[in-house]
């Protein structure tokens, strides 16, 4: 069984968050396959670009049957960026019709564009206030500040679901979380100290659950 | 709230940095990957990479800087000059930098930013524009300034204005607006060019040119309302340090992010 698996969905550039895994001694792999995927002890699922082209590459590349494989087997998983919201149920990012489009439904809840009179993309550094225990934000102050880059925010169906909030005009959910199931708007691999801090909660929880 | 960015910018020519003299306590004052390491260090919030080099052939060592420096430095890079194609665009992104900024090439062929956009999203490009005061536009009338293309060496005939909208509209998620009245004057950025774009754009506004002292970069973001600011010269020569600059701007009620976190 591999360690942590970084999942390749085609959608996302590898070699930062490979990096600064690397960089916090955790020895991931980046894969593509399903089988290696499902396998995997824990997986980080990163994620750029447009909510439908990469939903429909994770049916293609039966990858989304893997994700939702590791994520019953309550494995850790970590979401980052565009990989946290395809954890959510459906997305209004679409670009062939005013249909949302379908996520892995992991967690309960939708995928929204920011309001139109909000400067978009959010991109720039924003304080992240956790609202929940969670072992993922261990040693991490509350506002401190992590990188952003994003169009869409999530919105869970339950409060229980929301780990941290970032105020961008309105108070929006920057990490959620159901039990080991993660994911973070932010970009951890780009959040110098503090990033490589979270990547290093990420890792003692894998260990934990081991 | 957003914080505001402090970003140095690093020329490079040929794989190698071309500026600066306080670098006496880094081994290689040279190279990239050291100094956007110190930097990262001192608490910078972003590092821009601005190739120089006149070869084609030379620019392949760009490639190679941006991935040995993706390697040890977890904040944003942008990758700028002499980016002509989505090819290479993609190049870079897979090297580890997380933004382009076009500037010629854009003015050239337009539809690069819209490709760019479509194929890696608006939050990765980045239009680097260089503009100049048109004198003698008449007494009464409004400030015009025009853009230059090929490092400010090409008027363009276009209006900053206009051109700034029309980057926006066709997918730059971030502008980086440099004032060629003001670069290399220590003087202060032009903070009326910097209130037209902003003014004018929704997005992110790096102001570039000018700086010479704190107060000018408190202006910059307060008056000027750029997002973010580039220094070179302050940061190269130890005028500055990015916590000198960071604590001054926090002094003044603007959110800046803590250096020691």
């Amino acid at each position: 069984m591999n360690e942590l698996v970084i999942v390749d969905s085609g959608s996302a550039n590898l070699y930062s968050i490979f990096k600064a895994c690397e960089m916090i001694s955790l020895k991931p792999k980046i894969s593509d396959h399903p089988g290696v995927i499902a396998g995997a002890k824990a997986v980080i699922f990163p994620g750029v670009g447009f909510f439908d082209h990469a939903a429909k590459g994770l049916q293609e590349k039966n990858l989304a049957a893997a994700l939702l494989e590791v994520i019953a087997d309550k494995k850790p998983v970590l979401g980052i960026c565009l990989g946290m919201q395809l954890l959510f149920t459906e997305s209004e990012e679409s670009t062939d019709s005013k249909s949302a489009t379908r996520g892995l439904n992991a967690i309960g809840g939708k995928v929204k564009r920011f309001p139109a009179d909000l400067p978009v993309p959010h991109v720039g550094w924003n304080k992240v206030v956790p609202v929940t225990e969670h072992p993922l934000f261990n040693d991490i102050c509350s506002k401190t500040y992590f990188y952003f880059t994003h169009s869409y925010y999530v919105e869970p169906d339950q409060d229980r679901f929301t780990m941290a909030l970032t105020d961008y005009g309105f108070s929006f959910t920057s990490a959620a979380a159901d039990g080991n199931l993660m994911g973070v708007q932010f970009h951890p691999e780009k959040s110098g100290p503090a990033g490589l801090r979270l990547l290093g909660n990420f890792g003692k929880i894998i260990a934990e659950n081991y | 709230m957003l914080a505001k960015r402090i970003i140095p910018c690093l020329d490079v020519r040929d794989g190698r940095v071309v500026k600066g003299t306080r670098f006496v306590d880094i081994r290689d004052a040279g190279d990239p990957v050291e100094r956007a390491a110190f930097y990262n260090h001192e608490g910078a919030d972003e590092i821009v990479f601005l190739d120089i080099t006149a070869s084609v052939e030379g620019r392949r060592a760009i490639v190679d800087v941006v991935r040995k420096t993706a390697e040890v430095v977890f904040i944003p890079l942008t990758v700028g000059g002499g980016i002509d194609s989505t090819t290479f665009i993609q190049e870079l992104l897979q090297s580890g930098a997380d933004k382009v900024s076009l500037n010629t090439a854009a003015l050239r062929n337009p539809a690069l930013i819209r490709e760019g956009a479509d194929q890696f999203g608006s939050q990765c490009i980045v239009a680097a524009i260089d503009a100049c005061r048109v004198v003698n536009a008449g007494q009464d009338a409004e400030l015009k300034w025009e853009v230059y293309s090929h490092g400010g060496r090409k008027a363009t005939g276009r209006d900053l204005i206009e051109w700034a909208e029309q980057v926006e509209e066709m997918g730059a998620g971030e502008i980086l607006l440099t004032s060629m009245d003001a670069d290399g004057t220590l003087d202060g950025y032009d903070n009326e060019m910097l209130a037209a774009v902003t003014g004018a754009v929704g997005i992110p506004v790096i102001a570039s040119g000018g700086a010479g002292n704190l107060e000018h970069l408190y202006e910059a973001l307060a008056r000027g309302k750029a997002h973010a600011v580039l220094a070179a010269s302050i940061l190269h020569y130890g005028t500055y340090s990015i916590a000198d600059i960071k604590s001054y701007l926090s002094s003044k009620g603007l959110p800046v992010r803590p250096v020691n976190i």
